[in-house]
Protein backbone atom coordinates (compact mmCIF):
# COMPACT_ATOMS: atom_id res chain seq x y z
CA UNK A 1 0.00 0.00 0.00
CA UNK A 2 1.31 3.12 -0.80
CA UNK A 3 1.72 5.97 1.63
CA UNK A 4 -0.58 8.47 0.05
CA UNK A 5 -3.38 5.63 -0.44
CA UNK A 6 -2.81 4.70 3.64
CA UNK A 7 -3.35 8.79 4.35
CA UNK A 8 -6.37 8.91 2.21
CA UNK A 9 -7.79 5.74 3.91
CA UNK A 10 -6.87 7.02 7.84
CA UNK A 11 -7.95 10.14 6.91
CA UNK A 12 -11.51 9.00 5.82
CA UNK A 13 -11.69 6.91 8.87
CA UNK A 14 -11.04 9.15 11.34
CA UNK A 15 -12.80 11.80 9.97
CA UNK A 16 -16.03 9.04 10.46
CA UNK A 17 -14.90 8.79 13.94
CA UNK A 18 -14.80 12.43 14.63
CA UNK A 19 -18.15 12.90 13.30
CA UNK A 20 -19.18 9.95 15.34
CA UNK A 21 -17.38 11.80 18.61
CA UNK A 22 -18.88 15.25 17.96
CA UNK A 23 -22.44 13.36 18.02
CA UNK A 24 -21.67 11.56 20.98
CA UNK A 25 -20.84 14.66 22.41
CA UNK A 26 -23.56 16.55 21.65
CA UNK A 27 -25.95 13.69 23.01
CA UNK A 28 -24.67 13.16 26.26
CA UNK A 29 -25.09 15.39 29.13
CA UNK A 30 -26.31 16.07 32.55
CA UNK A 31 -29.87 17.31 30.83
CA UNK A 32 -30.71 13.76 29.08
CA UNK A 33 -31.98 13.99 25.39
CA UNK A 34 -32.81 11.46 22.68
CA UNK A 35 -31.25 12.31 19.41
CA UNK A 36 -33.91 13.19 17.46
CA UNK A 37 -34.49 15.98 19.66
CA UNK A 38 -30.52 16.84 19.77
CA UNK A 39 -30.73 16.74 15.56
CA UNK A 40 -33.80 19.31 15.97
CA UNK A 41 -32.09 21.44 18.34
CA UNK A 42 -29.03 21.72 16.35
CA UNK A 43 -30.92 22.46 13.18
CA UNK A 44 -33.84 24.30 14.25
CA UNK A 45 -33.33 27.11 17.22
CA UNK A 46 -36.56 27.32 17.97
CA UNK A 47 -36.67 23.47 19.00
CA UNK A 48 -37.07 22.59 23.10
CA UNK A 49 -33.83 21.74 24.12
CA UNK A 50 -32.21 23.60 21.36
CA UNK A 51 -30.03 26.06 24.09
CA UNK A 52 -28.53 23.31 25.71
CA UNK A 53 -27.08 21.68 22.58
CA UNK A 54 -26.38 24.86 20.74
CA UNK A 55 -25.33 27.47 23.42
CA UNK A 56 -23.90 24.80 25.53
CA UNK A 57 -22.72 21.57 23.71
CA UNK A 58 -22.21 22.22 20.45
CA UNK A 59 -19.15 25.01 21.25
CA UNK A 60 -18.21 23.11 23.90
CA UNK A 61 -17.41 20.19 22.26
CA UNK A 62 -16.32 21.92 18.79
CA UNK A 63 -13.62 23.63 20.76
CA UNK A 64 -12.66 20.46 22.36
CA UNK A 65 -12.22 19.26 19.04
CA UNK A 66 -10.31 22.07 17.75
CA UNK A 67 -7.85 21.77 21.09
CA UNK A 68 -7.23 18.28 20.48
CA UNK A 69 -5.99 18.71 17.14
CA UNK A 70 -4.11 21.51 17.90
CA UNK A 71 -2.60 20.23 21.02
CA UNK A 72 -1.85 17.13 19.05
CA UNK A 73 -0.25 18.51 16.08
CA UNK A 74 1.63 20.73 18.50
CA UNK A 75 3.27 17.73 19.88
CA UNK A 76 4.08 16.25 16.81
CA UNK A 77 5.74 19.22 15.55
CA UNK A 78 7.71 19.83 18.61
CA UNK A 79 8.37 16.08 18.64
CA UNK A 80 10.31 16.49 15.37
CA UNK A 81 11.88 19.96 16.02
CA UNK A 82 13.36 19.06 19.19
CA UNK A 83 13.95 15.49 17.61
CA UNK A 84 12.81 13.85 21.22
CA UNK A 85 9.92 11.45 21.00
CA UNK A 86 9.60 13.25 25.22
CA UNK A 87 8.76 16.33 24.23
CA UNK A 88 5.30 17.94 24.08
CA UNK A 89 3.96 21.14 23.40
CA UNK A 90 3.96 22.71 26.71
CA UNK A 91 7.84 21.55 26.90
CA UNK A 92 9.03 24.95 25.66
CA UNK A 93 7.16 27.24 28.25
CA UNK A 94 4.50 28.14 26.38
CA UNK A 95 1.28 26.91 28.63
CA UNK A 96 3.69 28.22 31.88
CA UNK A 97 3.57 31.89 29.68
CA UNK A 98 -0.15 31.55 28.91
CA UNK A 99 -0.22 30.01 32.79
CA UNK A 100 1.36 33.53 34.42
CA UNK A 101 -0.59 36.24 32.07
CA UNK A 102 -4.26 33.69 33.21
CA UNK A 103 -3.21 33.61 36.86
CA UNK A 104 -3.06 37.16 36.64
CA UNK A 105 -5.91 37.78 34.82
CA UNK A 106 -7.97 35.65 37.63
CA UNK A 107 -5.99 37.52 40.23
CA UNK A 108 -7.11 41.34 39.36
CA UNK A 109 -10.73 39.90 38.74
CA UNK A 110 -10.64 40.68 34.81
CA UNK A 111 -13.36 38.96 33.16
CA UNK A 112 -13.83 36.15 30.36
CA UNK A 113 -11.97 38.58 27.46
CA UNK A 114 -9.14 39.77 30.14
CA UNK A 115 -8.25 36.10 31.02
CA UNK A 116 -7.94 35.29 27.06
CA UNK A 117 -5.98 38.21 26.20
CA UNK A 118 -3.96 37.78 29.25
CA UNK A 119 -3.11 33.95 28.37
CA UNK A 120 -2.36 34.81 24.47
CA UNK A 121 0.03 37.56 25.61
CA UNK A 122 1.35 35.52 28.57
CA UNK A 123 1.86 32.74 25.62
CA UNK A 124 2.83 35.20 22.86
CA UNK A 125 5.72 36.20 25.09
CA UNK A 126 7.23 33.19 26.14
CA UNK A 127 7.76 32.13 22.47
CA UNK A 128 9.22 35.56 22.13
CA UNK A 129 11.54 35.38 25.24
CA UNK A 130 12.41 31.37 23.86
CA UNK A 131 12.68 32.59 20.52
CA UNK A 132 15.18 35.11 21.56
CA UNK A 133 17.30 33.26 23.85
CA UNK A 134 17.95 29.81 22.11
CA UNK A 135 18.41 31.82 18.66
CA UNK A 136 20.72 34.92 20.43
CA UNK A 137 24.37 33.07 19.00
CA UNK A 138 22.48 31.62 15.43
CA UNK A 139 23.34 28.16 16.75
CA UNK A 140 19.23 27.02 17.45
CA UNK A 141 20.37 23.86 18.04
CA UNK A 142 17.78 21.78 19.85
CA UNK A 143 19.46 21.65 22.87
CA UNK A 144 19.69 24.86 23.58
CA UNK A 145 16.22 25.25 22.38
CA UNK A 146 15.35 22.55 24.67
CA UNK A 147 17.33 24.35 27.48
CA UNK A 148 15.99 27.68 27.11
CA UNK A 149 12.35 26.57 26.76
CA UNK A 150 13.05 24.30 30.11
CA UNK A 151 14.05 27.01 31.76
CA UNK A 152 11.54 29.45 30.87
CA UNK A 153 8.98 27.26 32.03
CA UNK A 154 10.26 26.53 35.25
CA UNK A 155 10.24 30.54 35.51
CA UNK A 156 6.97 30.62 34.68
CA UNK A 157 6.15 27.72 37.36
CA UNK A 158 7.76 29.70 39.94
CA UNK A 159 5.34 32.73 38.89
CA UNK A 160 2.59 30.74 38.66
CA UNK A 161 3.17 28.99 41.97
CA UNK A 162 3.71 32.48 43.58
CA UNK A 163 0.12 33.75 42.17
CA UNK A 164 -1.54 30.35 43.60
CA UNK A 165 -0.39 31.15 47.45
CA UNK A 166 -1.20 34.68 47.28
CA UNK A 167 -4.26 34.40 45.60
CA UNK A 168 -7.62 34.83 47.68
CA UNK A 169 -9.56 31.59 48.52
CA UNK A 170 -12.40 32.24 46.45
CA UNK A 171 -10.46 32.97 43.16
CA UNK A 172 -8.62 29.88 44.00
CA UNK A 173 -10.81 27.17 42.42
CA UNK A 174 -10.73 28.63 39.11
CA UNK A 175 -7.04 29.51 38.84
CA UNK A 176 -6.87 25.61 39.59
CA UNK A 177 -9.22 24.60 36.94
CA UNK A 178 -7.98 27.04 34.19
CA UNK A 179 -4.35 25.29 35.23
CA UNK A 180 -6.18 21.75 34.80
CA UNK A 181 -7.63 22.53 31.25
CA UNK A 182 -11.13 23.18 31.46
CA UNK A 183 -14.30 23.51 28.93
CA UNK A 184 -16.39 24.61 31.25
CA UNK A 185 -16.72 28.12 31.64
CA UNK A 186 -18.00 29.26 28.53
CA UNK A 187 -15.70 28.45 25.81
CA UNK A 188 -15.56 30.36 22.46
CA UNK A 189 -14.60 27.52 19.86
CA UNK A 190 -13.98 29.91 16.68
CA UNK A 191 -10.03 30.37 17.19
CA UNK A 192 -9.04 26.79 17.83
CA UNK A 193 -11.11 25.75 14.78
CA UNK A 194 -9.80 28.47 12.74
CA UNK A 195 -6.43 27.30 13.92
CA UNK A 196 -6.68 23.89 13.66
CA UNK A 197 -7.38 24.15 10.06
CA UNK A 198 -4.68 27.11 8.91
CA UNK A 199 -1.84 25.42 11.01
CA UNK A 200 -2.82 22.51 9.27
CA UNK A 201 -2.56 23.47 6.46
CA UNK A 202 0.59 25.69 6.74
CA UNK A 203 1.89 22.39 8.33
CA UNK A 204 1.12 20.46 5.02
CA UNK A 205 3.57 21.68 2.47
CA UNK A 206 6.62 21.03 5.06
CA UNK A 207 5.88 17.30 5.86
CA UNK A 208 7.96 15.58 3.92
CA UNK A 209 10.97 18.17 4.96
CA UNK A 210 10.04 17.03 8.75
CA UNK A 211 10.59 13.24 7.44
CA UNK A 212 14.19 14.15 6.79
CA UNK A 213 14.00 16.70 9.31
CA UNK A 214 13.83 13.90 11.91
CA UNK A 215 16.81 12.24 10.93
CA UNK A 216 19.70 15.26 11.76
CA UNK A 217 20.14 18.86 10.56
CA UNK A 218 23.42 17.61 8.26
CA UNK A 219 21.42 15.27 6.68
CA UNK A 220 18.34 17.53 5.82
CA UNK A 221 20.71 20.04 4.84
CA UNK A 222 22.71 17.72 2.79
CA UNK A 223 19.03 16.72 1.55
CA UNK A 224 18.16 19.82 0.29
CA UNK A 225 16.34 20.95 2.99
CA UNK A 226 16.65 24.36 4.09
CA UNK A 227 17.00 23.55 7.99
CA UNK A 228 16.37 26.88 9.66
CA UNK A 229 13.84 28.18 7.97
CA UNK A 230 11.86 24.80 8.03
CA UNK A 231 12.75 24.98 11.60
CA UNK A 232 11.77 28.81 12.55
CA UNK A 233 8.57 27.74 10.72
CA UNK A 234 8.00 24.90 12.38
CA UNK A 235 8.71 26.35 15.98
CA UNK A 236 6.52 29.12 15.19
CA UNK A 237 3.37 26.74 14.14
CA UNK A 238 3.64 24.88 16.90
CA UNK A 239 3.84 27.64 19.31
CA UNK A 240 1.06 29.19 17.41
CA UNK A 241 -1.30 25.92 17.90
CA UNK A 242 -0.66 25.50 21.29
CA UNK A 243 -0.85 29.41 22.23
CA UNK A 244 -4.43 29.48 20.58
CA UNK A 245 -5.10 26.21 22.53
CA UNK A 246 -3.97 27.02 25.93
CA UNK A 247 -5.98 30.32 25.58
CA UNK A 248 -9.21 29.16 24.61
CA UNK A 249 -9.25 25.89 27.29
CA UNK A 250 -6.12 26.38 29.63
CA UNK A 251 -3.05 23.70 29.68
CA UNK A 252 -4.99 20.26 29.22
CA UNK A 253 -1.99 17.87 29.60
CA UNK A 254 -1.05 14.94 27.75
CA UNK A 255 -2.73 15.14 25.06
CA UNK A 256 0.14 16.33 22.81
CA UNK A 257 2.46 13.90 24.16
CA UNK A 258 0.07 10.86 24.11
CA UNK A 259 -1.80 11.43 20.61
CA UNK A 260 1.12 11.68 18.41
CA UNK A 261 2.48 8.14 20.07
CA UNK A 262 -0.41 6.45 20.04
CA UNK A 263 -1.04 7.24 16.19
CA UNK A 264 3.29 6.36 15.73
CA UNK A 265 2.44 3.36 16.44
CA UNK A 266 -0.73 3.06 14.31
CA UNK A 267 0.47 4.68 11.19
CA UNK A 268 3.87 5.10 11.33
CA UNK A 269 6.22 8.00 11.58
CA UNK A 270 6.13 9.40 7.96
CA UNK A 271 5.06 12.85 9.01
CA UNK A 272 2.38 13.18 5.71
CA UNK A 273 0.50 10.71 7.13
CA UNK A 274 1.25 11.62 10.72
CA UNK A 275 0.35 15.25 11.52
CA UNK A 276 -3.07 14.97 9.96
CA UNK A 277 -4.15 11.44 11.44
CA UNK A 278 -2.95 13.44 14.72
CA UNK A 279 -4.72 16.19 14.40
CA UNK A 280 -7.99 14.44 14.07
CA UNK A 281 -7.48 11.74 16.96
CA UNK A 282 -6.45 14.46 18.86
CA UNK A 283 -10.10 15.89 18.32
CA UNK A 284 -11.19 13.18 18.63
CA UNK A 285 -9.85 12.10 21.90
CA UNK A 286 -10.73 15.85 23.83
CA UNK A 287 -14.07 15.62 22.13
CA UNK A 288 -14.91 12.10 24.27
CA UNK A 289 -12.40 13.08 27.33
CA UNK A 290 -14.75 16.48 27.98
CA UNK A 291 -17.64 14.14 27.44
CA UNK A 292 -16.36 12.35 30.28
CA UNK A 293 -15.61 15.08 32.33
CA UNK A 294 -19.51 16.27 32.12
CA UNK A 295 -20.82 13.11 33.05
CA UNK A 296 -18.78 11.10 35.30
CA UNK A 297 -19.87 12.77 38.68
CA UNK A 298 -22.40 14.89 37.01
CA UNK A 299 -24.21 17.24 38.08
CA UNK A 300 -20.66 18.56 38.82
CA UNK A 301 -18.02 18.58 36.14
CA UNK A 302 -14.37 17.37 36.44
CA UNK A 303 -11.50 19.24 34.78
CA UNK A 304 -10.94 17.67 31.09
CA UNK A 305 -7.31 17.58 32.11
CA UNK A 306 -7.32 15.61 34.51
CA UNK A 307 -9.81 12.72 32.61
CA UNK A 308 -6.69 12.87 29.52
CA UNK A 309 -4.21 12.17 32.03
CA UNK A 310 -6.26 9.55 34.37
CA UNK A 311 -7.31 8.15 30.53
CA UNK A 312 -4.08 8.46 28.57
CA UNK A 313 -1.23 7.54 31.02
CA UNK A 314 -2.86 4.06 30.88
CA UNK A 315 -3.76 3.35 27.38
CA UNK A 316 0.50 4.74 26.50
CA UNK A 317 2.11 2.18 29.35
CA UNK A 318 -0.32 -0.22 27.82
CA UNK A 319 0.66 0.60 24.48
CA UNK A 320 3.85 0.73 24.66
CA UNK A 321 4.93 -2.64 27.00
CA UNK A 322 2.89 -4.47 24.25
CA UNK A 323 4.77 -3.27 21.06
CA UNK A 324 8.15 -3.91 23.19
CA UNK A 325 7.24 -7.43 23.95
CA UNK A 326 6.40 -8.19 19.62
CA UNK B 1 29.65 19.36 -24.98
CA UNK B 2 29.63 18.99 -21.38
CA UNK B 3 28.28 16.12 -19.65
CA UNK B 4 28.18 15.61 -16.14
CA UNK B 5 27.66 11.53 -16.73
CA UNK B 6 28.77 11.59 -19.90
CA UNK B 7 30.86 8.64 -20.83
CA UNK B 8 33.75 10.13 -22.72
CA UNK B 9 37.23 9.70 -21.11
CA UNK B 10 38.16 13.31 -21.93
CA UNK B 11 35.57 15.70 -20.11
CA UNK B 12 38.22 17.25 -18.21
CA UNK B 13 36.38 19.89 -16.46
CA UNK B 14 36.40 19.74 -12.92
CA UNK B 15 33.22 19.45 -11.55
CA UNK B 16 34.88 20.63 -7.42
CA UNK B 17 37.12 23.30 -7.51
CA UNK B 18 38.65 23.95 -3.87
CA UNK B 19 41.48 26.89 -3.70
CA UNK B 20 42.70 28.83 -0.58
CA UNK B 21 40.65 27.21 1.72
CA UNK B 22 40.96 28.25 5.10
CA UNK B 23 39.38 26.25 7.86
CA UNK B 24 39.72 26.63 11.95
CA UNK B 25 37.49 25.07 13.87
CA UNK B 26 38.55 26.38 17.88
CA UNK B 27 42.05 25.95 18.67
CA UNK B 28 42.67 23.41 15.87
CA UNK B 29 43.67 25.03 12.44
CA UNK B 30 42.49 22.30 9.98
CA UNK B 31 44.30 23.91 6.68
CA UNK B 32 46.10 27.02 5.01
CA UNK B 33 45.63 27.99 1.90
CA UNK B 34 43.97 24.44 0.37
CA UNK B 35 43.59 23.74 -2.75
CA UNK B 36 42.89 20.71 -5.31
CA UNK B 37 40.13 19.91 -8.18
CA UNK B 38 38.31 17.24 -8.59
CA UNK B 39 37.14 15.99 -11.88
CA UNK B 40 33.92 13.32 -13.26
CA UNK B 41 34.83 9.82 -11.88
CA UNK B 42 37.70 10.84 -9.70
CA UNK B 43 37.40 9.38 -6.11
CA UNK B 44 39.48 11.23 -3.62
CA UNK B 45 40.81 10.00 -0.16
CA UNK B 46 41.32 12.16 2.92
CA UNK B 47 43.41 10.64 5.81
CA UNK B 48 44.80 12.27 8.87
CA UNK B 49 45.31 11.27 12.65
CA UNK B 50 42.17 11.56 15.15
CA UNK B 51 40.95 14.70 15.78
CA UNK B 52 43.17 16.59 13.17
CA UNK B 53 39.72 17.79 11.40
CA UNK B 54 39.15 15.27 8.53
CA UNK B 55 35.37 15.11 9.07
CA UNK B 56 35.29 19.21 9.62
CA UNK B 57 36.79 19.60 6.65
CA UNK B 58 34.50 17.30 4.55
CA UNK B 59 31.58 18.96 6.19
CA UNK B 60 32.86 22.04 5.18
CA UNK B 61 33.54 20.73 1.40
CA UNK B 62 30.41 19.39 1.43
CA UNK B 63 28.18 22.83 2.11
CA UNK B 64 27.66 21.96 5.77
CA UNK B 65 29.82 24.81 7.13
CA UNK B 66 31.63 24.02 10.84
CA UNK B 67 33.91 26.15 12.57
CA UNK B 68 35.34 29.63 10.60
CA UNK B 69 36.04 29.49 7.04
CA UNK B 70 37.29 31.56 4.13
CA UNK B 71 38.24 30.79 0.47
CA UNK B 72 36.21 29.44 -2.07
CA UNK B 73 34.24 26.03 -2.89
CA UNK B 74 32.55 25.52 -6.45
CA UNK B 75 31.00 23.00 -7.30
CA UNK B 76 30.26 22.88 -10.93
CA UNK B 77 31.36 26.65 -10.75
CA UNK B 78 28.88 27.58 -8.57
CA UNK B 79 29.00 27.65 -5.01
CA UNK B 80 26.78 25.83 -2.81
CA UNK B 81 24.86 29.89 -1.67
CA UNK B 82 24.40 30.17 -5.66
CA UNK B 83 23.14 26.71 -6.35
CA UNK B 84 20.82 26.49 -3.04
CA UNK B 85 19.60 24.21 -1.09
CA UNK B 86 17.74 21.87 -3.14
CA UNK B 87 19.33 22.16 -5.92
CA UNK B 88 23.08 21.69 -4.31
CA UNK B 89 20.90 18.49 -2.73
CA UNK B 90 20.83 16.84 -6.41
CA UNK B 91 24.42 17.76 -6.88
CA UNK B 92 25.94 16.10 -4.10
CA UNK B 93 25.31 13.46 -1.33
CA UNK B 94 26.39 13.30 2.17
CA UNK B 95 27.23 10.28 4.29
CA UNK B 96 27.25 11.65 7.97
CA UNK B 97 29.66 9.73 9.90
CA UNK B 98 27.09 8.52 12.19
CA UNK B 99 23.50 7.45 11.41
CA UNK B 100 21.40 9.05 14.57
CA UNK B 101 18.21 7.63 14.55
CA UNK B 102 15.70 8.81 17.47
CA UNK B 103 12.37 7.88 15.78
CA UNK B 104 11.22 4.51 14.44
CA UNK B 105 11.17 4.31 10.64
CA UNK B 106 11.41 1.64 8.68
CA UNK B 107 14.10 0.60 5.78
CA UNK B 108 13.06 1.38 2.79
CA UNK B 109 11.35 4.67 4.34
CA UNK B 110 14.86 5.70 5.19
CA UNK B 111 16.66 5.00 2.12
CA UNK B 112 13.86 6.81 -0.21
CA UNK B 113 14.33 9.93 1.66
CA UNK B 114 17.34 10.10 -0.56
CA UNK B 115 14.96 11.20 -3.04
CA UNK B 116 13.57 14.52 -1.22
CA UNK B 117 15.51 16.72 -3.35
CA UNK B 118 14.17 15.53 -6.50
CA UNK B 119 10.55 16.12 -5.44
CA UNK B 120 8.46 19.19 -5.90
CA UNK B 121 6.90 20.16 -2.78
CA UNK B 122 3.33 18.84 -3.51
CA UNK B 123 5.01 15.22 -5.41
CA UNK B 124 4.52 11.79 -3.89
CA UNK B 125 7.94 9.50 -4.70
CA UNK B 126 6.82 7.38 -7.86
CA UNK B 127 6.91 4.22 -8.73
CA UNK B 128 10.39 4.91 -10.11
CA UNK B 129 11.64 6.41 -7.17
CA UNK B 130 10.62 3.30 -5.04
CA UNK B 131 12.34 1.07 -7.84
CA UNK B 132 15.60 2.90 -7.72
CA UNK B 133 15.73 2.51 -3.66
CA UNK B 134 15.21 -1.06 -4.28
CA UNK B 135 17.56 -1.22 -6.56
CA UNK B 136 19.86 0.66 -3.92
CA UNK B 137 18.92 -1.80 -0.66
CA UNK B 138 19.98 -4.25 -3.09
CA UNK B 139 23.50 -3.04 -4.40
CA UNK B 140 24.02 -3.13 -0.40
CA UNK B 141 22.69 -6.61 -0.30
CA UNK B 142 20.01 -5.22 2.19
CA UNK B 143 16.94 -5.88 0.22
CA UNK B 144 15.76 -8.52 2.69
CA UNK B 145 15.44 -5.97 5.85
CA UNK B 146 12.96 -3.27 3.04
CA UNK B 147 10.31 -3.68 6.09
CA UNK B 148 12.32 -3.70 8.94
CA UNK B 149 12.50 -0.88 11.58
CA UNK B 150 16.16 0.80 10.98
CA UNK B 151 16.24 1.35 15.09
CA UNK B 152 16.91 -2.84 15.17
CA UNK B 153 19.65 -2.83 12.98
CA UNK B 154 23.64 -3.30 14.07
CA UNK B 155 25.36 -1.05 13.18
CA UNK B 156 27.23 -2.38 10.25
CA UNK B 157 23.82 -3.03 8.57
CA UNK B 158 22.95 0.46 9.35
CA UNK B 159 25.74 1.55 7.80
CA UNK B 160 24.41 -0.15 4.50
CA UNK B 161 21.26 1.45 4.61
CA UNK B 162 22.87 5.34 4.70
CA UNK B 163 24.83 4.17 1.47
CA UNK B 164 21.72 2.54 -0.38
CA UNK B 165 19.94 6.28 1.10
CA UNK B 166 23.26 8.36 -0.62
CA UNK B 167 22.91 5.73 -3.87
CA UNK B 168 19.52 6.64 -3.99
CA UNK B 169 19.77 10.27 -4.09
CA UNK B 170 22.15 9.95 -7.07
CA UNK B 171 24.40 12.56 -6.81
CA UNK B 172 27.40 13.51 -8.87
CA UNK B 173 29.29 13.92 -6.02
CA UNK B 174 29.78 11.80 -3.40
CA UNK B 175 30.81 13.12 0.06
CA UNK B 176 31.09 10.19 2.79
CA UNK B 177 32.43 10.24 6.07
CA UNK B 178 34.24 6.78 7.20
CA UNK B 179 31.70 5.12 4.65
CA UNK B 180 33.37 2.13 5.73
CA UNK B 181 32.79 2.33 9.53
CA UNK B 182 30.97 -0.87 10.93
CA UNK B 183 31.78 -3.14 7.76
CA UNK B 184 33.11 -6.62 7.54
CA UNK B 185 36.10 -6.80 5.14
CA UNK B 186 33.52 -7.91 2.57
CA UNK B 187 31.18 -5.44 2.83
CA UNK B 188 34.22 -2.72 3.07
CA UNK B 189 35.39 -4.02 -0.85
CA UNK B 190 32.09 -4.28 -1.68
CA UNK B 191 31.38 -0.77 -1.32
CA UNK B 192 34.46 0.44 -2.69
CA UNK B 193 33.60 -1.72 -5.77
CA UNK B 194 30.14 -0.31 -5.92
CA UNK B 195 31.68 3.45 -6.01
CA UNK B 196 34.33 2.46 -8.31
CA UNK B 197 31.78 0.80 -10.77
CA UNK B 198 29.33 3.99 -10.57
CA UNK B 199 32.33 6.51 -10.92
CA UNK B 200 33.43 4.24 -14.13
CA UNK B 201 30.60 3.78 -15.53
CA UNK B 202 28.45 6.93 -14.49
CA UNK B 203 31.01 9.68 -14.17
CA UNK B 204 30.39 9.82 -10.48
CA UNK B 205 32.75 11.48 -8.27
CA UNK B 206 33.50 10.54 -4.70
CA UNK B 207 35.75 12.38 -1.52
CA UNK B 208 35.71 10.56 1.30
CA UNK B 209 37.75 9.96 4.63
CA UNK B 210 39.23 6.65 4.75
CA UNK B 211 41.63 5.09 7.79
CA UNK B 212 42.93 2.19 5.95
CA UNK B 213 45.79 3.90 3.43
CA UNK B 214 45.80 0.59 1.46
CA UNK B 215 42.71 0.75 0.53
CA UNK B 216 42.86 4.35 0.03
CA UNK B 217 45.71 3.46 -2.53
CA UNK B 218 43.98 0.71 -4.12
CA UNK B 219 40.47 2.78 -4.97
CA UNK B 220 41.36 6.21 -4.92
CA UNK B 221 43.08 8.18 -7.68
CA UNK B 222 44.01 10.59 -5.47
CA UNK B 223 44.70 11.53 -1.68
CA UNK B 224 44.65 14.66 0.64
CA UNK B 225 46.61 14.59 4.00
CA UNK B 226 45.62 16.30 6.87
CA UNK B 227 49.03 16.56 8.96
CA UNK B 228 47.70 19.08 11.49
CA UNK B 229 48.68 22.74 12.38
CA UNK B 230 47.36 23.76 8.79
CA UNK B 231 49.92 21.61 6.89
CA UNK B 232 48.25 19.18 4.17
CA UNK B 233 49.68 17.54 1.16
CA UNK B 234 47.32 16.57 -2.02
CA UNK B 235 48.20 14.99 -5.51
CA UNK B 236 47.80 11.26 -7.29
CA UNK B 237 47.46 8.33 -4.54
CA UNK B 238 50.64 6.58 -5.85
CA UNK B 239 52.61 9.86 -5.17
CA UNK B 240 51.32 10.54 -1.97
CA UNK B 241 50.69 6.81 -0.28
CA UNK B 242 54.23 6.05 0.42
CA UNK B 243 55.52 4.93 3.65
CA UNK B 244 57.17 7.84 4.34
CA UNK B 245 54.23 10.54 4.42
CA UNK B 246 52.18 7.89 6.15
CA UNK B 247 54.54 7.31 8.79
CA UNK B 248 54.36 11.21 9.02
CA UNK B 249 51.29 11.00 8.75
CA UNK B 250 50.50 8.66 11.90
CA UNK B 251 53.86 9.68 13.80
CA UNK B 252 54.23 6.26 13.67
CA UNK B 253 56.90 3.76 11.40
CA UNK B 254 55.20 2.44 8.88
CA UNK B 255 56.41 -0.67 6.41
CA UNK B 256 55.17 -0.69 3.17
CA UNK B 257 54.61 -4.12 0.99
CA UNK B 258 53.44 -4.31 -2.05
CA UNK B 259 51.41 -6.84 -4.13
CA UNK B 260 49.99 -7.81 -7.08
CA UNK B 261 46.35 -7.07 -7.32
CA UNK B 262 43.97 -9.54 -9.80
CA UNK B 263 43.20 -6.31 -12.13
CA UNK B 264 47.45 -6.07 -12.97
CA UNK B 265 47.83 -2.84 -10.97
CA UNK B 266 50.00 -3.22 -8.00
CA UNK B 267 48.56 -2.84 -4.42
CA UNK B 268 50.06 -1.57 -1.63
CA UNK B 269 49.35 -2.49 1.93
CA UNK B 270 50.94 -0.03 4.95
CA UNK B 271 51.74 -2.17 8.36
CA UNK B 272 52.86 -0.69 12.00
CA UNK B 273 56.74 -1.40 11.77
Amino acid sequence: MTTRYRLVLVVMALSLLAVGAVAIGLSVGSVKMPFAEVMAGLLDPAAPGASVIRDLRLPRTLAAFGCGGLLALAGALMQVLLRNPLADPYILGISGGAGVGALLAIFFGLGVAGLNGFAFAGALLAILIVFGLAHGDGSWTQTRLLLTGVMVAAGCGAVITLLLSIAPEERLRGMLFWLMGDFSQGVNPTYALIGVAVIGLLTAPLARDLNVLIRGNDTAKALGVSVSMVRIAIYLLASMATAVSVTTAGSVGFVGLVIPHLTRMMVGNDQRVLLPTSMLAGGIFLVLADTLARVLIAPQQLPVGVVTALIGVPVFLYLLNRTRYQ
Amino acid sequence: MMSLHGSSVDVLKAIFKVADVELRVGQTQVSKALGFEVYPGEMLAILGRNGVGKSTLLSCLAGLPRGEMAGDILLGGKTYQAWGDRASACWRGWLAQKQQDQFSATVLETVISGRHPHLNRWSWESADDRALALASLAAVGMTDFAARDVLTLSGGERQRVAVATILTQNPTLYFMDEPLAHLDLNHQIEVLNLLRAKAKRERVSAIMVLHEPGLAHRYCDSALLLFGEGEWLYGSASAVLTADNLSRLYGYPLLQIENPGADGQVQRWFVPA
